[in-house]
């Protein structure tokens, strides 16, 4: 078998041996209902749509997956099975993206659980299921951006509170640059500057991707993203090795 | 064959390792002695590739762990101190795991996994999480999990630490025969140990290699090689019997035992002969007399005992320059 899959399997098996992915499923779906219902006036609003539910996924994110990736590396660190780990033999690579394929996939197993939400809105209306279904696969690669994020924090600390807090402040830093208000304090600059931290944002992506338009570029701007910070994880791992 | 040429490694200004060159061969068990953080974990860290050597080198069988890493971390099997493991998973899942990943699968992996259960007896531990485990068995797992490849090299750091006299018996036993054709390494600071299971010992300090040899070699430069052991029944002044003997350099007496002795004999000078017919001729109230072959102990404290002395005395002596130069 793989060695990445091995590694993967591992992680994953990991999070359902103790409660932390019960925990996390559990507290990720009541918090979207919250969101959902309370804040985004779902019943209210009289439209058949998921509008509401995902405009808030980049703000519930921004602590639910950071906690989801503070252990990822800071865990093996403290507990000494890095040393397991690196001395076994497997390809960095192949550790770096199983575990965060794994972090991954209990993520997007937390966003398929929402699928209640689908059903009540194609019971209630005849809503536009492309959409819905492009706005999931934003919000999953989303998920992803913020993992790749706390992967790369992780592997720089062996305290997961350090790394937690890390993941949230760099990737409040990716959401907030596509808000409004930062972009309007910069509006003195060049437009093409304002274009690029517009750019650099997850909420302009996800946003685009969120209304149906499914741009290759979007898309893109995800993997790219992903590709990048896992890369980094295996350099900052690199470097402690010769620390 | 384990090849080490010129082994540094730098933490910040720290140097954990210094200048290191040694080899291994097929069939020896290298005991790797010091005192802590004389840097014996970093060396077998650099060995196994969990860290990277500032300078010098590392082959496995002509592999150089720093550009075929793979190829090394597949012949060794690696013990890491305080033996760490995934504590939410059981037994027998962590030992599938590492089965995986070392490459196995289907009625090989199964029977590799049976065999190493069998050997280090953790049957009645199978399906417990790791977690629950006691130190005891904490350690055989880690120690399984290191042999489950029958690996050509064994890197073991610490393996009895924390094991009661029996399962330390064990751990030796499966050291000695698993060691017939491998290359072992083991740190440790039980010198019985190295007695018990070496072929050759190493004593590190400040990461320079003090003295290399086999145990035996080792306990024969200690200041007691060739002393004599005294127990007498009953009150006696050996000193007085003794007294004026060129070949005798000094009498010790036992602090707790007031009737045991060790004689020890001046350089180059065999003496047991000569104690023997003294007692005889004296009438000695002798219980019992031997020879001692020499302490690995004694040995190890007064070589890296030296060591640490010049090592602290370094910084301080440069300290007292600057002050001198200020004033």
């Amino acid at each position: 078998m793989n060695k990445m899959l091995i590694i993967f399997k591992r992680e994953l098996a990991g999070y359902f041996a103790t409660p932390l992915a019960y925990v996390f499923i559990v507290i990720f779906l009541v918090m979207s209902g919250i969101f959902t219902f309370d804040m985004g006036s779902f019943f209210e609003r009289g439209q058949a749509d998921l509008m509401p539910f995902f405009d808030f996924h980049p703000w519930l994110y921004l602590f639910m997956i950071p906690a989801i990736a503070m252990g990822l590396w800071a865990d093996e660190r403290k507990t000494g099975t890095i040393e397991l780990l690196m001395t076994l033999p497997v390809k960095l690579a192949d550790v770096v993206f199983g575990k965060f394929l794994a972090a991954w996939v209990l993520c997007i197993l937390a966003l398929a659980l929402t699928f209640p939400i689908w059903i009540t809105v194609n019971y209630l209306g005849n809503p536009d299921n492309g959409v819905i279904f492009a706005a999931y696969l934003g919000s999953a690669l989303m998920a992803g951006g913020f993992l790749s994020i706390g992967s790369c924090m992780s592997a720089m600390t062996r305290n997961s509170i350090v790394a937690f807090i890390l993941t949230v402040s760099i990737c409040f830093v990716f959401v907030a640059c596509g808000t409004e208000i930062v972009l309007d304090t910069v509006s003195w600059a060049p437009q093409l500057f304002i274009d690029a931290i517009a750019g650099l944002s997850f909420l302009t992506h996800f946003d685009s991707i969120s209304k149906g338009v499914l741009d290759v570029r979007d898309v893109l701007f995800f993997v790219v993203f992903i590709a990048s910070w896992l890369f980094a994880s295996a350099i900052v791992i690199e470097i402690k090795k010769a620390n | 064959m384990i090849e080490i040429s010129h082994l540094t490694k730098k933490f910040d200004n720290f140097t954990a390792v210094d200048d290191l060159s040694f080899k291994v061969v097929e069939g020896e068990v290298l005991g790797f002695l010091g005192p802590n953080g004389a840097g014996k974990s970093t060396t077998m860290k650099v060995i196994t590739g969990f860290l990277s050597a500032t300078h010098g080198s590392v082959t496995v069988d002509g592999h150089d762990i720093a550009t075929d890493p793979i190829a090394v971390k597949a012949l060794i099997g690696y013990l890491p101190e305080g033996a760490p493991s995934y504590p939410d998973m059981t037994t027998l899942e962590f030992l599938d795991f590492i089965a995986e990943i070392r490459g196995y699968s289907g009625e090989e992996k199964h029977r590799r996994i049976e065999k190493v259960i069998n050997d280090v007896e953790l049957r009645s531990v199978c399906h417990k999480t790791i977690d629950t485990l006691s130190k005891g068995f904490k350690r055989r797992v880690g120690l399984a999990q290191a042999i489950l490849h029958d690996p050509k090299v064994l890197i073991l750091d610490e393996p009895t630490d924390g094991l009661d006299p029996n399962q330390k018996h064990h751990v030796r036993k499966l050291i000695r025969n698993l060691a017939k054709d491998k290359i072992v390494i083991i740190s440790t600071h039980i010198l019985e140990e190295v007695s018990a299971v070496c072929t050759r010992a190493i004593i590190i300090a400040g990461g320079r290699i003090l003295a290399d040899g086999t145990p035996k070699e080792l306990e024969r430069r200690s200041a007691y090689a060739g002393a004599i052991s005294v127990q007498l029944t009953e009150e006696f002044d050996l000193r007085a019997a003794l007294v004026g003997d060129e070949d005798i350099r000094g009498i010790e007496q036992d602090e707790d035992n007031a009737r045991h002795f060790i004689l020890l004999p001046s350089a180059n000078k065999q003496i047991f002969n000569k104690v023997s017919e003294k007692a005889q001729n004296g009438h000695w109230p002798v219980a019992e007399y031997h020879l001692v072959e020499g302490l690995l102990e004694d040995y190890f404290r007064s070589v890296t005992h030296d060591s640490a002395l010049t090592r602290r005395d370094a910084p301080q002596a440069a300290s007292a320059t600057t002050t001198q130069q200020q004033v």
